[in-house]
C-alpha cells in the first residue's frame, strides 16, 4: 500500500470535513461570569507573591547595609576590626550567661 | 374648513420638532437595545482597558464561534473544547493591555488561540501510546477499500475523518499543530510563523518532520493492522 497516497487521502478527508463552529448556549455569559468573579488564590500563591514583592526591598537594604558597613570600617580606625566586633556582639549573650553561672 | 387644517406656521414647526423628538426617542430605544454591540473592536477594547468589563462581552460573542471551530480541531471531547475557548478569552482579557492595535484584534486573538491549543496538546499527550488495534469496523473497512483500490475510498466518509483524527492524535504536539495549520487549514508558512511565533525556517523544518512522522505513524498502523 502506498503510504504517501494514504497520507494525501487522509489529509484531504480532514480538509473536506471542517469542524462545526457551534457555540454552547450562553457561553459568553459563562466567560463574563468567570471574569467578574474575584480570583481565589491559595495560601502558597499569596506567600510566593509576598516573597517576590519583598525581594527587591531586601536586596536594597542589603546593599545599603553593605555600603554603610564598608565606609564605617574605613572611618573607624581606632577600634577593633569588624570581624572582632561582630564576634564580640554575637558572643556577648554567652559571656553574660557564663557570668550568671 | 376643518379646524385640524387651520394650523399656523408656528404650529407646524412645533409639530415637526415634536416628531423629530419622538423619532429620536425611538432611535434611542433601539440604540439601548443594541447596546454596545455597534461599537468597533478598538472602542470596545479601549472601554475594557478603562475598566468596563461588560464591554468585553461583545468581543466574546463576535469571535467565539471561530475559536470553537479552531479548538475542535485539537480536542475531541466537548468539555475540553469549552475549556480551551474559555481559557483563550480569559487570557485575552488579562493580556488585553499588551494588544498594540497595529494589526486587527482578530489576528491577535487567533495567535493567542493557536498558542493555547498548542499548550493544550502538550499537556494532553497521555493517549499517544494507544495502539491502532481498537479501530472501528468502519475505519477498517475504509482502509481495506483503500488498499484494494484507492479511488473507491472516498474522502468525505466519516470513517476517513475518524481515521485521520486517530492518526493525528498519535503525533507529537508540534507535528499535529503544523499539519493542521499547513495541510488541513491550508495556511501559508508565513502565516503559521506569525500565528505560532516560530521562525519561517523552523516552520519548514517542523512541517518536514511532521509529514515524516505522519508517514511513520501510518506505516505503523498498517503493520499493526495487517501483519
Amino acid at each position: 500500500m502506498k503510504i504517501d497516497e494514504l497520507q494525501k487521502k487522509l489529509l484531504a478527508a480532514a480538509r473536506s470535513n471542517p469542524p462545526n463552529d457551534r457555540v454552547p448556549y450562553a457561553f459568553e455569559q459563562r466567560v463574563m461570569a468567570h471574569l467578574r468573579s474575584p480570583t481565589k488564590m491559595d495560601k502558597w500563591t499569596l506567600w510566593s507573591m509576598g516573597l517576590w514583592r519583598a525581594a527587591a526591598p531586601c536586596v536594597a537594604i542589603m546593599l545599603l547595609t553593605g555600603i554603610w558597613a564598608y565606609f564605617e570600617a574605613d572611618s573607624n580606625t581606632s577600634g577593633d576590626p569588624l570581624a572582632v566586633a561582630l564576634e564580640n556582639t554575637v558572643l556577648a549573650s554567652l559571656d553574660s550567661a557564663g557570668e550568671s553561672w | 374648513m376643518c379646524p385640524g387644517l387651520m394650523l399656523g406656521k408656528s404650529s407646524f414647526t412645533k409639530a415637526a420638532v415634536l416628531g423629530q423628538r419622538l423619532s429620536a426617542f425611538m432611535l434611542a430605544g433601539d440604540h439601548a437595545t443594541l447596546g454596545i454591540m455597534d461599537l468597533t473592536d478598538r472602542e470596545l477594547i479601549a472601554a475594557v482597558l478603562k475598566g468596563e468589563t461588560a464591554s468585553f462581552e461583545p468581543l466574546v460573542k463576535k469571535y467565539q464561534s471561530r475559536i470553537f471551530a479552531m479548538a475542535r480541531r485539537y480536542a475531541r471531547r466537548e468539555s475540553e473544547v469549552e475549556d480551551i475557548v474559555q481559557e483563550v478569552f480569559i487570557k485575552a482579557f488579562q493580556k488585553l493591555h499588551s494588544y498594540r492595535a497595529e494589526a486587527p484584534f482578530e489576528h491577535w486573538l487567533m495567535r493567542l488561540s493557536v498558542r493555547t491549543c498548542y499548550d493544550f496538546l502538550r499537556n494532553h499527550q497521555r493517549n499517544r501510546e494507544s495502539a491502532f488495534t481498537d479501530m472501528t469496523d468502519q475505519e477498517t473497512d475504509w482502509l481495506e477499500r483503500f488498499a484494494a483500490d484507492p479511488d473507491t475510498a472516498i474522502e468525505t466518509a466519516d470513517a476517513a475523518r475518524d481515521l485521520v483524527e486517530r492518526v493525528l492524535s498519535q503525533l507529537p504536539p508540534s507535528a499535529r499543530l503544523i499539519l493542521t495549520l499547513l495541510e488541513i487549514e491550508e495556511r501559508s508558512v508565513k502565516e503559521i510563523s506569525e500565528l505560532t511565533g516560530w521562525s519561517i525556517s523552523l516552520v519548514k523544518i517542523r512541517a518536514f518532520r511532521a509529514r515524516a512522522a505522519m508517514r511513520k505513524c501510518l506505516a505503523k498502523m498498517m503493520v499493526e493492522k495487517y501483519m
